[in-house]
């Protein structure tokens, strides 16, 4: 094909704006000559020169042994510190308060009892509500903590030792660690033995629809559950037993949940809070949920 | 000449070769689906049987029936152009996008009514996200960016597109990808990488896949029958080598087997995030940037009827986006593990890229100038004219949030969601449908059914995004000052469940916005479904098909 066309200049002046073209032409696509705009330049060369500024300002280029430091020696590690210190200083009168005060103390003086559960909610809101709910009601798995039935003990140093080492947290030492047995699972009980189990167990509570207790099933509870729930089933706190007998059910009170947890044993997992806050505001933590309602 | 068609026509080596290494890999794979660890992974291997198995047939079948000529390249002095693989990623991107857009609604609803995760593992946000990114970005994206690219490739070269093979096999090839990404994203199967969640199976396929489309437009270009290349081709070769370079560098990773859908990637720690962001950044500014920008280069002049604006706007700008945005990665790891001069650079980089960025809005929106007029009567040159002035602001915001003293209020909030959808729904999904709404006629040689339903779609997605932008706006900001909100002594105002609660309205009106955008498009697929259905017109031209006659 002979490309006459290309061998001439297309050049020709655009008649709307008095511009020329290139003489280019792609499918019928042609292109103005049109000079920059002058306002797009100059943006340009201060955005280069702003930026020059600033990284003369500030760290930007790298070295061998890490980056230039900037004029004012700012960085981002530094800007965390301050700000953490002003923080801190900030909050420190109302930590001096509560400092030295026992647990007891403070729910006695009005004035740190409600510093301690300013501190506490606040905590409570970023640490805790995730799985205790943001009023502390719980969830399945989750107990509540407005009730006064509790896992671990509800008076103030045990609700203190339970938010410092948590439960069954394994790099916790002193975390609460027992754990009740998959009794189906690991095969210490049959199928049906569990099914009488958790009709049994139910009568304890006068929960609707019970079966009658039965001769057999008072045996395999004394057998298996009374050494951690006690021979009338009213739990125990140092072993994190539920009571049996209260309407309150971690984790459901209906027939397959119940044979669900005896089978498959086991426990929730809580972290140990020292890990994490100071002991300060575990204090108020530990005042704050103490407060909540079921205190004791 | 006497001899008859039958006796003349062999296979060609590729046809050969291309036969023996598709039954190779079929064999291959199916000894891995026999072998695989998972059920996941070879239910994979066995889709690549099959996908080699069916490519084989194709090819066998494309053989028995073509003639023993080889296509012409030229048909009464014109240019025989190859549309095939252009009609199908056409279509092939209105599904996806359909196909995207659904699950980001389902996905709004999602977090505005957790309810709707109905405590299925398969559909929970987690293993959605990446299908509705990858949907919207990759599929939708991808197949209009092959589509167009193709096309604009073909047309201002004056040549057919090299291959025969070639370029089905990265139409079909891409989309094998994408089925197979998808798939193992609601299995479970991801890299847990933003935007880079395909395993290394699904990226050595597409690598294959990639470097074949790189091939096709360089061969096309080297039999072009036009002096110079033309600006949109500089765009999307730019795309192409950019999307190499980054897909290889964020998955220098090894599998763990030839039979695990697992792998584990050598870089870590912050070198790992730098990595990561250096990609997904870049995927943003190539992938969704060079590559669009190419598209509005052609369909902007072709359908106003006049030149481009500024030829030496468009070099300037060209090298000046393309060398600025590979830097410009870090400003997603401001106040993180990252150097702090590593920081500072990326933030520049990202403040200086600004004005390159918006050479491009200028040149599409000034190259209207003495066809203003026809905004009123053409919505699909509207649809392509706010699109360049989304791709405006998002390009001002972006520079902005990159900043330290606005990231830090911006980050990790729903600004950031705002902010990625006013480009994609603003920029790139309305110079998509643009370029569509032209393409498509032109290819299929027909007269677009209805422009009146382009101005509903026009309208009732602008609407969408108006409300989905703005919406995220202000729930971003909201989020921003609740989280770093103080009492005066000292401690957390909100807890973060309570931003959570705050949000709720702004994510129904969010929710809305991108109902809205869906319903655009799907008036958008019946349109274009009534014209492939109308019957064909013969012009001589397909530039005549452009002019619309006003309403």
């Amino acid at each position: 094909m002979p490309d006459k066309k290309h061998e001439k200049s297309k050049v020709r002046i655009d008649a709307h704006s008095g511009v020329p073209t290139t003489g280019h032409e792609w499918d019928g696509i042609e292109e103005l000559n049109t000079p920059l705009p002058r306002w797009w330049v100059w943006t340009f060369w201060l955005t280069v020169l702003w930026a020059i500024a600033y990284t003369i300002v500030y760290p930007a280029w790298p070295t061998l042994s890490g980056g230039t430091h900037g004029l004012f020696g700012w960085n981002s590690r530094n800007q965390l510190t301050q700000e953490v210190t002003q923080l801190q200083v900030t909050r420190a009168p109302i930590f001096a308060k509560l400092k030295n005060a026992s647990l007891e103390e403070i729910e006695a003086n009005p004035d740190l009892l409600s510093a301690a559960r300013m501190v506490g909610a606040a905590a409570f809101a970023n640490n805790c509500a995730a799985c205790h709910g943001a009023g502390g009601a719980g969830s399945k798995g989750y107990a509540n903590l407005n009730d006064d039935d509790w896992i671990w003990g509800g008076h103030l140093n045990e609700i203190r030792a339970t938010i410092e080492h948590g439960a069954r947290w394994e790099t916790d030492k002193a975390t609460h660690s027992s754990s009740m047995p998959a009794f189906g699972r690991d095969g210490l009980l049959t199928p049906d033995q569990i099914s009488i189990l958790a009709d049994h167990v139910r009568t304890f509570a006068e929960l609707p629809d019970t079966v009658a207790p039965t001769a057999e099933g008072q045996k395999l509870y004394d057998d298996n559950c009374a050494a951690c729930h006690g021979i009338e089933g009213k739990g125990n706190t140092e072993l994190g037993a539920p009571n049996l007998t209260d309407a309150i059910w971690l984790y459901g009170s209906d027939k397959p949940t119940i044979i669900s947890r005896i089978k498959n044993g086991g426990g929730g997992v809580m972290p140990a809070w020292s890990e994490k806050l100071d002991e300060i505001t575990i204090k108020a933590l530990s005042i704050y949920v103490h407060s909540l309602g079921g205190g004791q | 000449m006497a001899r008859t068609e039958q006796v003349l026509k062999k296979m060609t080596v590729s046809e050969m070769s291309l036969s023996a290494i598709f039954i190779a890999l079929a064999f291959a794979t199916t000894f891995i689906a026999i072998k695989a660890y998972t059920p996941v992974f070879a239910f994979h291997a066995a889709l690549f049987s099959l996908g080699s198995l069916t490519a084989v047939f194709a090819i066998v079948t494309h053989y028995r029936s073509r003639s023993s000529e080889p296509t012409p390249q030229m048909i009464n002095g014109r240019p025989n152009y190859n549309y095939g693989p252009i009609k199908f990623t056409a279509i092939a991107a209105l599904f996806w996008g359909i196909a995207g857009f659904l699950v980001g609604l389902y996905l709004a609803l999602e977090l505005a009514y957790p309810q709707f995760n109905l405590d299925l593992p398969w559909i929970n946000f987690g293993r959605l996200r990446p299908l509705h990114t990858s949907a919207v970005i990759f599929a939708f994206g991808g197949n209009v960016l092959l589509a167009c690219s193709f096309y604009i490739m073909q047309r201002t070269s004056r040549a057919r597109m090299a291959g025969v093979i070639a370029p089905w096999f990265v139409v079909l090839g891409y989309n094998f990808f994408i089925l197979i990404a998808g798939t193992g994203y609601l299995l479970g199967v991801t890299r847990g990488h933003e935007y880079a969640e395909p395993e290394w199976y699904a990226i050595l396929w597409l690598v294959i896949v990639w470097v074949t489309y790189l091939l096709v437009y360089l061969f096309t270009l080297a039999k072009r029958a036009e002096p110079h290349i033309y600006v949109a081709n500089w765009f999307f070769l730019a795309f192409i080598v950019t999307v190499a370079v980054l897909v290889l560098g964020n998955n220098t990773e090894i599998p763990i087997s030839v039979f695990s859908s697992q792998s584990v990637i050598v870089w870590a720690g912050v070198q790992d995030a730098m990595i990561q962001w250096w990609y997904a950044h870049n995927a943003v500014g190539f992938f969704l940037t060079a590559g669009f920008l190419g598209i509005m280069y052609y369909f902007i002049p072709k359908r106003t009827g006049r030149p481009i604006y500024s030829y030496r706007l468009s070099i300037v700008h060209f090298w000046s986006l393309i060398f600025l945005y590979i830097w410009a990665g870090p400003h997603h790891l401001h106040y993180t593990a990252l150097p702090d001069w590593a920081q500072t650079l990326g933030m520049i980089f990202s403040v200086v890229l600004w004005m390159p960025s918006w050479g491009g809005m200028i040149n599409g929106v000034m190259t209207l100038s003495g066809a203003w007029d026809k905004l009123r009567t053409d919505p699909v040159l509207r649809m392509l004219v706010v699109s360049v002035a989304f791709y405006g602001m998002s390009t001002f915001e972006g520079p902005l949030m990159s900043v330290k003293a606005v990231n830090s209020l911006s980050h990790y909030t729903d600004w950031g969601i705002g902010h990625v959808h006013s480009g994609s729904l603003g920029w790139v999904g309305f110079v998509s449908f643009g370029a569509l709404y032209c393409l498509i006629p032109w290819v299929w040689r027909r007269q677009l059914y209805s422009l009146k339903l382009v101005n509903w779609h026009f309208w009732i997605s602008t609407i969408g995004i108006v409300f989905y932008i703005s919406a995220m706006w202000v729930a971003g900001i909201m989020q921003g000052l609740m989280w770093r909100a103080y009492t005066p002594q000292g401690f957390l105002e909100y807890s973060f469940v309570e931003t959570t609660e705050a949000l709720h309205p702004e994510y129904i009106i969010r929710a809305a916005g991108g109902g809205l955008f869906l319903i655009g498009a799907l008036i958008m697929a019946y349109n274009i479904y009534r014209t492939i259905a109308s019957p064909m017109i013969d012009l001589a031209d397909d530039v005549a098909l452009s002019a619309s006659p006003a309403e």
